[in-house]
């Protein structure tokens, strides 16, 4: 079988994708393979940090890219990185990894499309909160549930109810306000 | 040592309990990926870090008076030898990760072996739960029991939206990896996996090798995990995970009926080769013994032979791979040695008849 690109040399590799269900197959020489990108030679046997940074690198492909109208913003996106650990992103592409709490607040705007793209498009988690850490946030969803009923017994016009939830809600937000400044400081 | 002795280091003790469909779902696990707020991650390679996390751990968590958890050992990976780390590595209660960065990790081991935590591997903190058979939602328990423990004394790294804020992206969220280690050789003899596979990776599920990312499904043994860590709950994937598991379970027990009905002479020329393999050979690799333990654990469950203990295959599969021959030897061995001993410690195994 030749070629299916040049038409000249024989055939050696056989592809086969799947996409969306979807077949098609390709048969190639070895060199229009390479040249397609359909091959390449990892020097040991491909792990999910390989693939994980073949993805985060695309990533950083597309940004300078796109960097080349505005080469300003494509620098400025090379110099990023973490104030607490000292990791750049293009390490964090490298080895899939970050180095330490702040690295997603210092690769903020950075991190969110690769979350999407690990988690099949979710960004925002729903599970478990620490107790300790987590108790700000927990008493910001109370505060925020809080309000809503506040809301419902305004609309139903219980007004005494209303009031007394009213102070506790103000009391609850003076509350979380020390405690975020307590976290803030630690 | 004696082979019984070697035998009952070689099996945790919580893998004797019994637990449901015990016969096809071999073990549930959950692990939780925990942080530190204040302390760069193992990945940052920062020395002064670990070791501060490494103390930290030894002073607070280590306390025999501590009557929140029933006898926790403290085991700095400094203390042991090359063998020893590759037992605990067969046995899964550490990674291969926490080998290859030993300078400042540690496990924190419960004493029936069910529950392991990993300190400074890729997170500070990795717990590790077990439970025989499907039981997914007590193995969470435990962990959470475990995580509200060890957050008692330190801020976990945590933030509204993005969760547990673990050293890699494929944990964020939940930092929660719910796995099952299920034995599937119907549904393999059948072919009927090829297709289920794609099927069930498709369900945001990952079906891998017994000795987790990118091995191969030696003996028939696979282990199902939750790929996305982020937007679900814990408790949602698992309970996702368990319904997968449910119907492979009953797939394979539909199969296994099929098979014995269809063809009950060749599978029973299956099972008794392989129980001949295993009694008689005297070189064999793991591969091989692999598939043998497999069609001979298949011959168990189906009662085509009797007198041997069901749990031959958790005990073999354990027993045979290369750290624990070379620690039952006490000595370092090469491949071809390895085949030997391999060979005849199952010969020596299926004489204990048990």
């Amino acid at each position: 079988m030749e070629c299916q690109e040049c038409h000249e040399r024989k055939a050696t590799l056989h592809f086969k994708h799947i996409i969306n269900g979807q077949e098609t197959k390709i048969s190639l020489c070895e060199v229009c393979a390479k040249k397609k990108g359909y091959l390449s030679y990892p020097e040991e046997g491909y792990s999910l940090n390989d693939l994980l940074s073949g993805l985060f690198q695309k990533d950083g492909l597309n940004l300078s890219s796109a960097g080349t109208t505005k080469s300003s913003q494509s620098n400025q996106s090379q110099e990023l990185k973490c104030s607490s650990c000292g990791r750049t992103f293009s390490e964090f592409k490298k080895a899939g990894k970050f180095g330490c709490a702040n690295c997603y607040a210092s690769f903020d705007s950075k991190v969110e499309p690769i979350l999407r793209r690990v988690h099949a498009g979710n960004t925002k988690h729903t599970g478990r909160i620490p107790k300790r850490a987590g108790k700000y946030i927990q008493q910001k969803q109370l505060i925020s549930s809080h309000k809503e009923e506040l809301k419902q017994l305004i609309e139903e016009e219980e007004f005494e109810k209303a009031a007394v939830l009213r102070d506790k809600i103000r009391e609850l937000e003076k509350e979380n306000h020390q405690n975020k400044e307590a976290g803030d400081n630690k | 040592m004696t082979l019984e002795s070697f035998i009952n280091e070689a099996i945790s003790p919580w893998m004797l309990e019994d637990g449901p469909d015990k016969d096809i779902v071999m073990s549930s696990r959950v692990r939780l990926a925990r942080n530190f707020a204040d302390k760069l991650y193992p990945t940052s390679g920062n020395q002064e870090a670990l070791e501060e996390v490494l103390q930290f751990i030894k002073e607070n968590y280590t306390d025999p008076e501590d009557t929140q958890q029933d006898a926790i050992s403290f085991i700095p990976m400094k203390n042991l030898n090359m063998i020893e780390k590759l037992v605990l590595v067969e046995k899964h209660l550490i990674s291969p990760h926490l080998i290859k960065h030993s300078d400042h990790a540690a496990v924190l081991l419960s004493e029936n072996e069910q529950t392991s935590i990993m300190v400074n591997e890729e997170d500070h903190l990795r717990i590790q739960v077990y439970y025989p058979g499907l039981q997914l939602r007590k193995a969470l328990e435990e962990a959470y029991y475990l995580d509200d423990w060890l957050e008692e004394k330190a801020d976990y790294a945590f933030d509204e939206t993005k969760g547990y804020l673990t050293s890699c992206p494929t944990n964020i969220g939940t930092g929660m990896r719910a796995s099952i280690m299920m034995h599937l050789p119907a549904l393999v003899l059948t072919k009927q996996i090829n297709r289920l596979i794609p099927a069930i990776n498709q369900l945001g599920l990952v079906v891998r090798g017994i000795y987790g990312e990118g091995s191969e499904a030696r003996g028939n043994i696979f282990q199902i995990s939750n790929q996305i860590t982020l937007g679900k709950s814990e408790e949602d994937i698992v309970e996702d995970l368990e319904s997968i598991v449910n119907q492979l379970v009953e797939h394979e027990r539909m199969a296994r009926v099929y098979i014995y009905e269809q063809s009950e002479i060749s599978l029973e020329d299956r099972v008794f080769r392989s129980y001949g393999t295993l009694k008689n050979s005297r070189i064999i690799d793991s591969k091989e013994a692999a598939i043998c333990i497999s069609n001979l654990r298949l011959g168990i469950d189906l009662g085509i032979i009797e007198n041997i203990s069901e749990n031959i295959l958790n005990e073999l599969m354990v027993l045979t791979q290369p750290g624990f021959l070379q620690h039952y030897a006490n000595k370092a061995l090469r491949s071809d040695e390895r085949d030997i001993r391999r060979a005849s410690i199952i010969r020596e195994r299926l004489n204990l008849k048990k």
